[in-house]
């Protein structure tokens, strides 16, 4: 029984709890959320260039993308974010200061868009190609056309996708902790693991957990409400076709009469 | 309702000019599809292009409106060649339907209409979906502006892509089997319409495998095979007396 209550005070000590929390509200999760949208916010960015690239007809931008998308979808997440964050630091240091929050942002960014790169383009490259065609036929260019009618298809496809790529993104910002981060700069992870290993007591890293919990569980929500929404809508796009009204409609009057099948 | 008043109607006389093709060769790659075409479409009047799978029917429609370009030979809209002109000016003079209606599916079937009114055209949103609702009164689908293409039949869709190309105001159109994909019951509305437009004086270039249309709207119909207009006629010549064994061979199949 004592050890029961042990094991329980390890990782659910209320009071460790209550201690670490203010810490985590007022530091953590901002820097947890400022850390994954705007990665997330440049990862699409890029990763929607990396796509349209890719599907180019021109060599010379598909390959660079290619290359782009296996470097940094090949590379560990942590070798990627101290190479960056490490290498071009002294670079940073003359920018912005010694803040491994930009490189930090700008190395899960490239990440991001490796992973999102290849989310969009296989949803683009599963549009019908007549959609292009209709388009390029009533006059848009071939740069319009994908545009204004293949890319929003092809986006709308792959939203769910898109989401679990920002729940894995918001989980993969904890690595920033590579980079060495003043205490201000600490994000949920990191509070939680000092407090750990200052105390002995994991609590505090279970409330990390919670918190991210909070942030990933309602969005993979959000995902299952968008994958249902697109399979009702398919689903109601192919039903409505050829239902018995359809053929009474107030079909066009015409001055010739058109034998259907004639001998 | 007589032809003009219904032309005044829908606020688009047609004037179509004519069309016309010159020793057109195309390969995709070793694929020698079209070898040497000539046609010739005079204002205001439709031919229908018939011919086996794979004889390069959808390849010439897409050589007329420049969606592929040909390897040599000419196009010539209103006798003027029209290889040197912005092919995407050009395609907003010749319109096209497809066999799948290529609708836009995340679109309105009103926004399918207004899309390149408004981004080619320059028309402001009021005018353009003015002029999409008389277009899609014109195919006695008014009602369904505001619903989405999956929402209508085969039949309705293929209207609307008619209304969605007739609103740009081409001079030639083209329809590429464009009743193939219909149930029986859905085909006649839409050859209908396409009967309607032949009538208004449209140029219209239509490759089909309904030979009662052919006989009854066209002026001419030109048989191709293996590439080739292999034999071109009035429909009563070609139909009743055709010279070539191909064509009697094809004729036997699909009557
Ligand atoms: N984009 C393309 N790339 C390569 N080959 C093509 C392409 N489009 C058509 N072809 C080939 O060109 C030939 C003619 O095709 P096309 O579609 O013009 O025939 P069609 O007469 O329209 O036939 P169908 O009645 O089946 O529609 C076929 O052998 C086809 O495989
Ligand atoms: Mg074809």
């Amino acid at each position: 029984m004592d050890a029961l209550n042990t094991v329980w005070d390890t990782f659910f000590d209320l009071d460790a709890m209550r201690a670490a929390l203010p810490d985590m509200l007022r530091v953590g999760l901002p820097n947890t959320l400022i850390l994954a949208l705007f990665s997330a916010l440049i990862g699409t960015v890029l990763g929607m260039v990396l796509a349209v690239c890719g599907l180019s007809q021109r060599r010379w931008l598909r390959w660079p993308a290619r290359l782009w998308t296996d470097v940094f979808r090949g590379l560990p997440a942590a070798v990627t974010i101290l190479l960056i964050g490490v290498g071009l630091a002294p670079l940073g240091l003359g920018i912005w200061g010694p803040n491994p929050y930009p490189l930090g942002i700008l190395a899960l960014s490239l990440i991001a868009s490796a992973y999102i790169g290849e989310i969009f383009r296989s949803g683009i490259q599963s549009v019908d190609t007549g959609q292009l065609e209709a388009a390029r036929a009533l006059g848009f260019s071939r740069p319009s056309g994908m545009r204004l009618v293949v890319i929003p298809q092809g986006v709308r496809r792959v939203l769910p996708a898109l989401v679990n790529q920002f729940i894995a993104l918001i989980k993969e910002s904890s690595l920033v902790y590579f980079l060495g981060l003043l205490a201000s700069q600490r994000d949920l992870f990191r509070i939680g693991q000092d407090a750990a290993a200052n105390t002995g007591n994991q609590s505090a890293l279970v409330l990390a957990g919670l918190f991210y919990l909070l942030i990933t569980v309602p969005l993979t929500h959000v995902v299952n409400a968008i994958d249902r929404r697109l399979r009702e809508g398919r689903r109601a796009d192919g039903a409505a076709a050829e239902e018995p009204g359809a053929a009474t409609d107030p079909a066009p009057s015409t001055q010739l009469a058109i034998s259907q099948e004639p001998r | 309702m007589t032809q003009q008043t219904r032309a005044r109607r829908t606020g688009s006389p047609t004037s179509g000019v004519g069309v016309a093709t010159r020793d057109v060769h195309l390969s995709f790659g070793s694929n020698h599809v079209l070898r040497g075409v000539d046609l010739d479409v005079p204002a205001a009047s439709t031919a229908c292009v018939i011919g086996p799978s794979g004889s390069g029917k959808s390849t010439l429609l897409r050589v007329v409106n420049r969606l592929l370009e040909p390897d040599s030979g000419d196009v010539l809209l209103d006798g003027r060649s029209v290889l040197g002109d912005d092919p995407d000016v050009l395609r907003q003079r010749v319109g096209m339907v497809f066999q799948h209606f290529n609708l836009f599916p995340h679109k309105t079937v009103r926004a399918n209409i207004t899309l390149g009114l408004t981004r080619l055209k320059g028309l402001s949103k009021d005018e353009a979906s003015e002029r999409a609702l008389v277009h899609l009164d014109r195919v006695g689908l008014a009602h369904k502006a505001d619903v989405r293409p999956g929402n209508l039949s085969g039949g309705q869709q293929q209207r609307v892509a008619i209304a969605r190309a007739l609103a740009m105001e081409p001079e030639v159109m083209l329809f590429d089997e464009a009743t193939s994909a219909l149930d029986p019951e859905l085909v006649k509305g839409v050859l209908a319409t396409m009967a309607d437009l032949a009538s208004e004086g449209m140029t219209m270039l239509v490759v089909t495998h309904e030979m009662g249309f052919a006989r009854s709207v066209a002026q001419q119909v030109l048989f191709m095979d293996h590439g080739r207009v292999v034999e071109a006629g009035e429909p009563g010549a070609v139909f009743e007396a055709p010279r070539t064994e191909r064509l009697q061979r094809f004729l036997s199949q699909v009557l």
